[in-house]
């Protein structure tokens, strides 16, 4: 069954090209893009199944044997991550459909945007699959290059000024991975994960701790942790709110998945778990004050986006089973809270014209549906019983008492602390958007909106969706949960990761 | 392995160079810079690997052979680097279109809650006197457009 391991990637790729030919067609391309993905959700379903029972499926591409070749492997991790990133990237594409019909194209093209959605698939998915740290590079370059054309779709002024920013400040954490790339090339002779694994144990300490740095710098930037992540809020937000939803609930941890993959794979001494534990800390408390400050709904989600990336380093910077355990449930959870956020926010946009808070009012007895698809994601971000925002923070916050020690305890008070200003940063939406009164300049119905139903269907159903993964991802929390901690045990084992790459022994 | 003295000054100056550029605020400029720092890390890869023969089997000897991969990643790399230099390109051109400059703004969002804390009136303001007056809403902070 190894035959699927690429599928992930080749699909979306293969529908990226028959979308760019079929670009003066908008319903095939809807169809073939739409097709590639729920079949891509379905290969990525059985890629896990497999995992699960019989443990890492590995494919030597173009048939060329490990090291020669480039490796794609699907371990428990990567294999839950493409799970959850797929149907989530599903969801958003039925509401980016929705949206588009519902809006005329002129905002955002979109025979530009079926190709460019799908490339951004692959991308996601070769770097969750890759072997091999030069096609992980690839991968980010994949999706990072999608990222970029889409978030300056239809290059208006906003648009073009925050992708500016993006764009610059991506090229630069992937001049920073390449040039690591370059070092660990020279340092080691081979760049096959596997391999590098036995071959980081025999290099000089000072040599890997530069090295280590050199790669989480580059995946810091990408994954926004603290001082690097200034660059998101002022991006996201400006994209199409499809765009940004998939953005907030992807890119990011990606960089995350690369964290883990790397700190557990070639760094394992955890000799910097005490710098991540501070990072952590900063990255959430920093984060969520930001989220405080803000007075638009979709620029307080980017920073409520950046603080729980701290969450999840917590548990990376933990490095026990527990904690890595912890993380991985934190971020299946947090890719689909965070998409379902920004979807929804994107429909409070339409419904009352803006996502200023100051220009909002009174949803709540408009839009009682739309209410109910902000409350329960906002609530489960936020970390309230028994949703599974509340499970993951009480399964870190575990973990971190059995590591116990004085830092973690701060990281601890502080992942407590975030959770209570996530409430209340959420609580200020709630009261200012769905309650008062109504706004005056708000359209009262259909008839009021010159863009024809206020709130589609195509649009609701997914967020809907959505809804439904998040609480179903809470009611199966057990058997997930028992799925992460066996990832999490061949993390930091590493031998079932070599040994399905090199059967007989690393060479 | 010792790497080449003149390889590592190249490096070290190409990115120099880049980075010196990266931190200006004109797109044009900051894409010289990406195109150096690039070129820098391309190099900086081929310092890395081993220099000998072409490394066609049967034609030269397996021992003296030059490690193919480095180049086979530095080809990967200015393929990438094309593509986004004609992004960059492009942005700057529409950058250009759009606002008679190519210069990296600061953003408006953040201008404006400084503009609002200097007031002292947050977005909470509002709550507290609901007087159902017009709220003023401020595009972007007073006297600071062209910077």
């Amino acid at each position: 069954m190894t035959f699927l391991v690429p599928l992930p990637v080749v699909i979306p790729l293969l529908g990226a090209a028959l979308t760019l030919m079929m670009a003066r067609r908008p319903a095939i391309q809807r169809t073939v893009s739409l097709t590639a993905l729920v079949a891509t959700l379905a290969v990525s379903s059985m890629l896990l199944a497999l995992t699960v029972t019989e443990g890492p499926q590995v494919v030597a591409v173009g048939g060329w044997p490990p090291p020669l070749g480039i490796v794609l492997i699907a371990d428990k991790l990567a294999a839950l991550m493409l799970v959850v990133s797929t149907a989530v990237t599903l969801c958003v594409l039925v509401y980016s459909i929705g949206q588009g019909s519902a809006d005329g194209d002129e905002e955002t093209p979109m025979s530009v945007y079926h190709p460019t959605y799908l490339a951004l698939t692959a991308g996601v998915t070769n770097a969750f699959l890759s072997g091999d740290l030069f096609n992980l590079y690839v991968g980010f370059e994949i999706l990072l290059v999608a990222s970029y054309v889409l978030l300056t779709l239809g290059s208006t002024e906003n648009r073009i000024r925050a992708g500016t920013t993006y764009v610059v400040v991506s090229l630069l954490s992937s001049v920073i991975f390449l040039s690591a790339l370059g070092l660990v090339y020279g340092a080691t002779g081979t760049l096959n994960m596997a391999q590098l694994a036995g071959r980081f144990d025999e290099l000089p300490d000072n040599l890997r701790l530069l090295l280590q740095g050199m790669l989480l710098l580059a995946f810091g930037i990408k994954a926004a942790v603290f001082p690097l992540g200034a660059w998101l809020p002022d991006s996201y937000p400006t994209a199409p709110a499809p765009v940004t939803a998939v953005f907030a609930g992807l890119l990011t941890k990606v960089g995350v998945y690369a964290i883990i993959r790397t700190e557990t794979l070639l760094f394992p001494d955890g000799r910097i778990g005490d710098v991540l534990l501070v990072i952590s800390l900063l990255t959430m408390v920093i984060g969520i004050l930001g989220a405080v400050a803000q007075s638009d709904i979709k620029r307080l989600l980017s920073f409520t986006l950046i603080s729980h990336i701290g969450y999840m380093l917590f548990g990376v910077a933990l490095a026990t089973e527990a904690g890595l355990s912890a993380a991985i449930f934190y971020i299946a959870h947090h890719i689909t809270i965070q998409t379902t956020l920004f979807l929804a926010a994107g429909l409070v946009e339409r419904r009352g014209g803006s996502t200023a808070l100051e220009r909002l009012g009174g949803l709540g007895k408009i839009a009682p549906v739309l209410a109910v698809l902000f409350f329960i994601p906002a609530l489960n971000l936020a970390g309230i019983p028994p949703f599974s925002g509340y499970l993951g923070k009480l399964g870190l916050l575990q973990a971190g008492v059995d590591a116990s020690g004085p830092l973690v305890w701060a990281v601890v008070a502080g992942g407590v602390l975030t959770s209570l200003l996530t409430l209340y940063a959420i609580g200020r939406v709630w009261n200012l958007a769905f309650w008062r009164t109504p706004h005056p300049d708000m359209p009262r119905d259909d008839a009021d909106f010159d863009g024809g139903a206020m709130l589609p269907k195509l649009m609701v159903a997914p967020t809907i969706a959505l809804v439904a993964f998040s609480v179903a991802l809470t009611v199966v929390a057990g058997p997930l949960f028992a799925v992460t901690s066996e990832a999490a045990a061949d993390l930091i084992t590493r031998t079932p990761y070599i040994e399905a790459v090199f059967p007989d022994g690393a060479p | 392995m010792i790497p080449n003295l003149v390889y590592v000054v190249v490096v070290g100056v190409l990115i120099g160079a880049g980075v010196t550029l990266l931190l200006e605020r004109t797109l044009t400029r900051v894409l010289i810079g990406v195109v150096l720092v690039g070129n820098g890390v391309n190099v900086l890869i081929l310092t890395g690997s081993e220099f000998g023969t072409p490394p066609i089997v049967g034609e030269t000897p397996e021992d003296g052979m030059s490690d193919p991969l480095p180049q086979a990643m530095i080809l990967t790399a200015i393929v990438i680097t094309l593509g986004i230099t004609a992004f960059l390109l492009a942005l700057a051109y529409r950058s250009q279109q759009l606002l008679g400059h190519d210069e990296v703004q600061d953003d408006a969002e953040d201008r404006r809650i400084i503009d609002l804390a200097e007031r002292d009136e947050g977005p909470d303001a509002k709550e507290n006197g609901d007087d159902g007056l017009p709220h003023p809403v401020y595009h972007c902070a007073p006297g600071k457009e062209g910077r």
